[in-house]
């Protein structure tokens, strides 16, 4: 990746954060940490890697995203308002009533949203549905998934873990967001998904480890050799940091904590400096 | 009613029901229809095994995984496909309910989940895997179509119908051979009751396997005067309100008659729409309240009291409240 292009989606992350700090801002309170950890994957999958069509968000070609921790709405929407797919006035709407803009992302709702998700786990079953649709269609189409670490708490992750590599599903590259903690503690200590690269390479999966899941050219980096893999689905953990880029709730607890306007108007502020300073 | 015959004997059917319905699949799957019959390990017990070698682009087997198996119908119906995940009665509702729930029906996708052996079908398999509980579960999912097909003619249509009608269905289904209330070719209108007898005295409200047992009941409750009129209330969701208050009005006095526990499922459904609009006196025929237990159907259907005789006495039970009441 050229210096120009890393310059470009570390730019982009730092606007896909702004645009949570003003959802979250707006409402007054949201899940900071899951929707902060995960932005610079969002930059790399919208900012370069995904084939759309943002004035046609149907289109049968496209690569798919499903965000299987549906919390994290905030952070596909403004990654989505960002490349057009509807105006980022809209942001400010969030979970307002009639929003198009909900909790959870939906796929009724959202121009860009391709499932509906919100109940841990099943965004990961709904997305290898999509795969096996694709693969059906005969579409080159890739479908990427999201989930949380706290999320393959639930069974169905492993159902899924068994399910794809059995269907040859090798159009699936999976992330984890693994910031270990979750609302009741640390991920280990609730109930450990300790040694997840092992387990899924186990199941039959490609794994690639992401030393650090908020740098952009090692999630890019990562992507490529997902695809260079044609005979694994692939599963990239992303060592992240839940909360990254938000001063307030870096290191405290942030899993869906209140946001003062004052927050979100320094947050933002700090966020226009760091991109000032690339 | 033009499109339905009735059989002129109740003799049991040639076909299991599942033969039909595999039958059904199959059909569709050569005429073009984007069908995907998926089942959790149970494709032999529904007659798809033999046929997947044929259609291994369209049947699925998704393993002992239920709640997967409803979440990649989810994403198949996303694509454009229509999905028919299949298991046992108890699985494809309990232990999937929140899959069938978000991911198919909170989606608004076109999904038709088909739990087989309800209730007492479920024989030998005992407790565990009999459903009393699964229309219940089913019908608090906004707009999904809730259907238990009476005979093999009603699976053959009613399967064709539910792969060309977009939305969430439930199909509540016996695998085995059922006794023939229709003949072959018949087509049903999908939430319009069957009226199988007409008699001013009562009026029997039946599902899946106990509308035999209905026509059954009229029969001999013809031979000591009592002259009931009889529905075949295939469709549980949504209930044919109008069928049920014209009952209510021309015959006064309600027995329903359902496979499945009295709350949450036909019985339930019968008597809301009935308190609502034409209160009158109402017996039910279902379980009460219990846990399913091992045993052979036949003895089942005695032991759940639902049999003929079971809903013959409950029509003279209600008769007699006729007027009592008010």
């Amino acid at each position: 990746m050229s210096a120009e292009k890393e310059k470009e989606l570390k730019s982009f992350a730092a606007d896909i954060r702004i645009g949570c700090m003003k959802q979250l801002g707006a409402l007054g309170i949201g899940h900071v940490g899951g929707v902060m950890s995960i932005c610079d994957l969002m930059a790399c999958l919208y900012g370069g890697v995904m084939k759309i069509d943002p004035a046609n968000p149907k289109w049968e070609q496209r690569d798919r995203f499903i965000m299987s921790k549906g919390h994290a709405g905030p952070a596909m929407y403004a990654a989505l308002a960002l490349k057009g797919y509807f105006d980022p006035e809209e942001l400010k709407t969030l979970n307002q009533p009639g929003t198009r803009l909900p909790s959870h992302t939906d796929r009724n709702r959202t121009p860009g949203v391709d499932m509906t998700t919100g109940s841990l786990g099943q965004g990961f079953s709904s997305g290898l549905g999509i795969a096996l649709g694709c693969k059906r269609k005969k579409l080159d189409s890739y479908v990427y998934i999201l989930l949380g670490d706290g999320e393959c708490q639930e069974g169905q992750v492993w159902e899924c873990a068994m399910f794809a590599p059995a269907k040859k599903l090798f159009n699936v590259i999976a992330f984890l967001d693994y910031n270990q903690l979750q609302i009741d503690g640390t991920v280990e200590e609730v109930s450990g998904v300790q040694e997840f690269g092992e387990k899924f390479r186990a199941f039959g999966w490609q794994v690639v480890d992401v030393t650090d899941g908020n740098e952009v050219s090692q999630i890019m980096a990562a992507i490529d050799e997902a695809k260079a893999d044609k005979e694994h689905p692939s599963m990239i953990i992303l060592h992240t940091e839940k909360g990254k880029g938000c001063f307030f709730a870096e290191g405290v607890f942030n899993h869906n904590i209140p946001v003062t306007k004052e927050q979100a108007g320094q947050a933002i502020a700090e966020l226009e400096a760091y991109k000032a300073a690339l | 009613m033009e499109n339905i015959k009735l059989a002129e004997e109740n003799k049991m059917g040639e076909q299991e029901m599942r033969q039909v319905y595999a039958e059904a699949i199959t059909k569709l799957i050569e005429e073009g229809e984007p069908v995907m019959a998926m089942d959790a390990d149970l494709m032999r017990a529904i007659g798809l095994l033999s046929y997947q070698k044929d259609y291994p682009d369209n049947i699925i087997d998704c393993g002992i995984a239920e709640a997967n198996m409803m979440g990649v119908a989810a994403g198949l119906s996303a694509e454009g496909f229509v999905p028919f995940p299949h298991s046992f009665a108890v699985f494809s509702s309990r232990r999937s309910m929140d899959q069938v729930f978000m991911s198919g029906a909170y989606a608004k996708l076109n999904i038709k989940v088909v739990g087989s052996d309800p209730g007492i079908c479920a024989g030998l398999n005992g407790g565990t895997h009999q459903a009393f509980e699964d229309v219940a579960v089913m019908r608090c999912i906004p707009n999904i179509t809730i259907v238990e097909p009476t005979d093999g003619a009603m699976v053959r249509d009613l399967t064709i119908q539910a792969a060309k009608t977009y939305g969430m269905f439930y199909i509540r289904m016996n695998r085995g051979k059922a006794e023939t209330i229709y003949e072959e070719g018949s087509s049903f209108e999908i939430g319009k009751a069957v009226k199988l007898r007409e008699g001013q005295d009562a009026t029997v409200i039946a599902a899946g396997r106990e509308v035999i047992e209905a026509v059954r009941a009229a029969e001999l409750l013809k031979e000591e005067g009592i002259h009931i009129r009889v529905l075949d209330m295939f469709t549980l969701k949504p209930l044919d309100k109008e069928a049920v208050i014209a009952a209510a009005k021309e015959t006064g006095a309600i027995v329903t008659a359902e496979n499945h526990n009295v709350i949450g499922g036909l019985g339930s459904a019968v008597a809301e729409i009935l308190a609502e609009n034409c209160p009158v006196p109402v017996e039910r025929v279902g379980v009460q309240d219990e846990f399913g237990e091992v045993g052979p159907a036949d003895w089942l259907k005695e032991r759940f009291h639902l049999t003929a005789d079971d809903i013959v006495r409950k029509v003279r039970t209600v008769k007699s409240r006729k007027g009592m009441e008010g």
